[in-house]
């Protein structure tokens, strides 16, 4: 009973994870206002691919073209980036901090990301990439702050990285609500998207977010072998050969990049980052080479599913998907603070 | 000489812990570090696994400066096993001990048959085996520090560094761990220094002994030539009869009074 019981073939794993993304991409789309049948969601999305002999055919009107292309596909598609960077970003931050506590939230990454991202809109910076630029920053600088704070020669203390995080957060948190006090007109826009949501999704944006997190998640899967050696504490990782000091910023800088860009354009959508690293876990062990595609592909499953309720709750009206993650997450959350207060 | 230090000053902020202290173990030899609470032994060894950077000083891995070796290449000739063992995540014991070949292996590589050959030989060597899949959380304190000693040796190292490993352990995982340190120390010609407060457990089991007094060398040789009731006063400030040990030729130390304090 003490054996670890986890689902062992890595590939299969993988593929089964992604196999369900795919059927959960294509519900997305299928599911809305507008009853499009899945055929011809199937030839429209075809007739996009280059060189496709398949044309949307005659039973699809435009409007059914301009919905599903212009709507719907771009917006299961961010939300599936978003999930993943999410839970990726969570992952690592978890393993930096050697605390399963620990999330972009916690450790106060959302805050700065969202206040870098009040900013700037409230200077109505202009463009695609002002907000994500101004979020990253943001997240960066919280991080390394919290980091700095909470660490001791012995390592990061527990308690003081949750307090702290919280310390940082809130006071990122004042400076956000001042710039919201003084926002005037623009306040009704950053309150909707500070709830975190996925209706302003959009083809620029996904282009925004592709590379980013292609870019973070190919180095960080390069290190996966040293995460897992981070994950027995700095000192022990270092006489494993590692670099710990280049390791944390790496760490650092994408756990931003990734959180960063995903409260630039979806708000801050909480939890996913704490949740999806932890069943990921459950399932398929600690080691950073499965845990973080699995992680990625179990991340963005849930936001995408998380999307559809609420898009469908509540039909025609729409709960901000944030409200849908934290429902579920926060009773995850004390779960967690009870079950696994050993490791605190 | 695989390992060796030279004058090492060895400051914590603006306190000197270490005052030019050089050693130069024999290959393939078991050396004890005896000495008080915050007699440097620690700090010693931090110093040469490479954490603690000395002030002044050198030490040498195979040779080379310290200083000048790439923390990979010191990971394939020396490993540690540090006081704190708790590992807070989910790995199998099997897993544990194959982190131990991370040195071995480059960025685009995957670990195989031979580093599993190897991970599987430092788990026969140190009685871990039946262990294999459980998870390192569940393990007791006596199994996890054997499992940490099998994943220093899956480095197949030269050197091998120990702090306090039989802390915490009771007499009859004392006497297992101490037994698989000397076995892989003389099977695999390693040499190690390991810090221990067990004086008696420290005689039956090191080649030589290491005796530090406020950051300097006291003594240094055979058990027998250090362990003396006058040394022992000298720097613990207990008054003891040493006595011949149970095996033989070793001997045994009963501490029977503390000093009173001069003022």
């Amino acid at each position: 009973m003490h054996s670890a019981r986890r689902f062992t073939n890595w590939r299969l794993t993988i593929a089964l994870l992604s196999l369900i993304l795919l059927v959960v991409l294509l519900l997305s789309v299928s599911i809305g206002p507008a009853k499009i049948e899945v055929q011809s969601i199937f030839r429209i999305i075809l007739s996009q691919l280059p060189m496709s002999p398949v044309t949307p055919g005659h039973g699809a009107s435009t409007s059914a073209e301009v919905i599903i292309l212009l709507l719907r596909l771009p917006r299961a598609l961010q939300a599936a980036l978003i999930g993943a960077s999410l839970a990726v970003s969570g992952v690592v931050i978890q393993s930096l901090f050697k605390n399963p506590m620990a999330d972009p939230y916690v450790v106060g990454i959302s805050s700065g990301a969202a206040l870098g991202a009040s900013t700037a809109i409230l200077l109505g910076l202009g463009g695609l990439l002002s907000i994500p630029v101004l979020a990253f920053t943001g997240a960066t600088a919280a991080a390394f702050i919290v980091y700095n704070i909470a660490r001791t020669e012995s390592g990061v203390v527990a308690e003081t990285l949750l307090l702290s995080g919280i310390a940082v957060a809130y006071f990122l948190a004042s400076i956000t609500s001042f710039l919201l006090y003084t926002a005037g007109e623009a306040l009704h826009q950053i309150i909707f998207w500070l709830m975190g949501g996925l209706w302003a999704s959009s083809w620029p944006k996904i282009a925004v977010i592709t590379p980013v997190f292609i870019l973070s998640f190919v180095v960080l899967q390069l290190f996966a072998r040293d995460l897992n050696a981070l994950l027995l504490g700095e000192e022990p990782a270092q006489h494993l050969g590692i670099n710990v000091d280049v390791l944390k910023k790496i760490i650092l800088v994408s756990a931003s990049l990734l959180a960063g860009v995903s409260v630039a354009f979806a708000g801050t959508i909480g939890f996913v980052g704490l949740i999806i690293p932890h069943v990921t876990r459950l399932l398929v062990g600690p080691d950073h080479r499965v845990l973080l595609p699995a992680s990625a592909l179990i991340g963005a499953i849930f936001l995408l599913t998380s999307d559809i309720m609420a898009r469908t709750l509540l039909a025609p009206a729409e709960i901000p998907v944030g409200v849908i993650t934290a429902f579920f997450g926060a009773p995850f959350f004390i779960y967690l603070l009870k079950t696994r207060r050993r490791n605190l | 000489m695989k390992i060796a230090a030279e004058n090492l000053d060895v400051y914590y902020g603006e306190k000197q812990i270490l005052h030019c202290m050089s050693m130069a173990p024999k290959e393939g030899s078991l050396i004890g570090v005896i000495g008080p609470n915050g007699s440097g032994k620690t700090t010693l060894l931090k110093t040469l696994s490479n954490t603690l950077k000395p002030r002044a000083g050198v030490v040498y891995l195979n040779g080379s400066k310290m200083s000048d070796l790439k923390s990979r290449e010191i990971a394939k000739n020396l490993a540690v096993v540090s006081q704190d063992t708790s590992v807070g995540f989910d790995f199998t014991v099997y897993e544990l001990v194959l982190m131990g070949r991370t040195p071995h292996i480059g960025r685009f590589e995957k670990e195989g048959w031979a580093d599993r050959d190897i991970a599987n030989a430092a788990m026969r060597l140190t009685n871990t085996v039946d262990l294999k899949d459980r998870l390192i959380t569940t393990l007791s304190g006596g199994e996890r520090q054997k499992v940490v000693i099998a994943k220093a040796l899956s480095q197949e190292p030269n050197v091998l560094l120990l702090d306090e490993p039989t802390a915490n352990l009771d007499i009859k995982n004392q006497i297992e761990v101490m037994t698989l340190i000397k076995n892989a120390v003389k099977s695999r010609a390693i040499t190690a220094v390991m810090a221990i407060h067990d004086i008696n457990l420290a005689a039956r089991y090191c080649d030589e002994m290491m005796l530090l007094h406020r950051g300097e060398i006291y003594a240094i040789g055979s058990p027998k030539s250090v362990l003396t009731a006058e040394n022992i006063k000298a720097v613990f400030g207990v008054e003891s009869i040493v006595t011949d040990g149970p095996a033989d030729g070793s001997i045994y130390v009963v501490p029977m009074a503390t000093l009173e304090k001069k003022s």
